[in-house]
């Protein structure tokens, strides 16, 4: 089975620190646990989103600024 | 007896049943967003309902026990590990000194409820132990729970391990979550049509709802009856000479997005209010998480007044059982 980084929580996810900067990871990146991948926007707080295991980032299952639940998978590792 | 938070989970507050009496002078009723799950959860362990307990938006916390406990964790489901080891939820469990109580990531509704045998033991301030984290007031130093912080807990009489509340007795959402609202004085302000929209549109929470108001998105522009503003009331036409807030009133702030206010909000200004939801229905709010469709509906004071009592018949039930 393929290996995702789920959603610690609800609410609004985005790729990006900033409207303006780049994406925090692309697919095709390779990440190690504890790299933020993105940012969940909850009650008027933003969070980072940290990842708990390493690979390679397969493809996002999730666009920017798209509504989130928790536990939703938000990327794919290959 | 304490516990030790080990991670404090998103926005974990020490809350009980509230801190009315002092909303005349700005000070909220504060206490749990969903009053119901947390007479529960206190009821499974062995305590007196309105003793203080954690509610934990969104996530869990992770926390260590010094000492031995019943727990139970009721209201959304954010399902309880104990050292790793799931535990069914709105029923209580055991836990030892030692022990570490963390959750799953959540599966239904928003606010969970932990309560632990004994209760939390935060000084009382203004008759409660809620927090209210924007004027620093009540719970744990007045704020959200941090790494590191070290709660207290009561001399309980505890309960027995699977004690349960029955699963229809429980209560949250459906989709779309439907709240009943008693219109109110300010009602005349919009046109009928708005009146139709309001109540006919689907709206979704917006991910800023939080325990001051919960926000809704989608509905279609409320638009309002011309008029001179009266002495005292601004230029846009949802303003009003300032007035009190009640608890569960939906402002609507430009005839955009309407905000019913919830158990830490400010209590008074100049947004006209279309009316309120009833007291009933407050604690299903507390349960909604952000985008989910919500609609309103139009009830009578005497529907309202039923509905207060068919929840009091609820808990008077569940208190039979336990």
């Amino acid at each position: 089975m393929a290996k995702h980084i789920l959603s610690p929580l609800p609410g609004t996810f985005y790729r990006k620190p900033a409207p303006d900067k780049p994406n925090f990871k692309n697919e095709g990146d390779l990440i190690a646990i504890g790299d933020v991948i993105g940012i969940i926007e909850v009650m008027k707080s933003f969070n980072e989103v940290k990842t708990d295991q390493a690979g390679k980032i397969a493809k996002f299952l999730t666009d920017n600024e798209e509504p989130v639940m928790a536990g939703q998978p938000l990327l794919e590792l290959s | 007896m304490a516990v030790k938070v080990l991670k404090p989970g998103l926005s974990t507050t020490v809350q009980d049943l509230g801190r009315p009496g002092y909303y005349h002078i700005g000070i909220p009723i504060s206490g749990a967003m969903d009053r119901f799950a947390l007479r529960c959860a206190n009821m499974l362990v062995g305590n007196k309902e309105g003793l203080a307990v954690l509610e934990a938006v969104f996530m869990g916390p992770e926390l260590k026990f010094s000492d031995d406990a019943t727990v139970a964790v009721t209201g959304g489901e954010l399902p309880p590990k104990v050292n790793g080891e799931f535990r069914a939820t709105w029923t209580s469990f055991k836990v030892k000194k030692g022990d570490v109580l963390s959750f799953d990531f959540l599966k239904k509704g928003a606010r969970a409820y932990i309560a632990i045998s004994g209760g939390i033991d935060v000084p009382v301030v203004l008759g409660s132990r809620s927090t209210y984290t924007l004027g620093a007031l009540g719970g744990h130093e007045g704020r959200k729970l941090a790494e590191g912080d070290t709660l207290k807990f009561g001399k309980g009489r505890g309960a027995k391990e699977g004690r349960t509340i029955p699963e229809k007795l429980r209560r949250g959402p459906g989709s779309p979550a439907e709240l009943r609202m008693l219109p109110g004085l300010y009602w005349h302000r919009i046109t009928a049509d708005a009146g139709k929209h309001f109540l006919e549109d689907t709206w979704k929470v917006a991910p800023e709802a939080d325990r001051i108001g919960y926000r809704f998105k989608g509905g279609r522009k409320i638009e309002f009856v011309d008029r001179v503003p009266p002495f005292g009331a601004g230029s846009d036409p949802s303003n009003i000479v300032d007035a009190c807030y009640p608890y569960g009133s939906i402002q609507i702030p430009s005839g955009t997005e309407p905000i019913v206010l919830h158990r830490d909000a400010v209590s008074g200004g100049g947004y006209f209010m279309v009316g309120a939801v009833i007291s009933a229905d407050m604690d299903l709010i507390g349960q909604l998480q952000p985008h989910t469709p919500t609609r309103f509906m139009a009830v009578t004071m005497a529907q309202a007044l039923k509905a207060r009592r068919d929840r009091a018949k609820i808990i008077e039930k569940i208190r039979n059982i336990i």
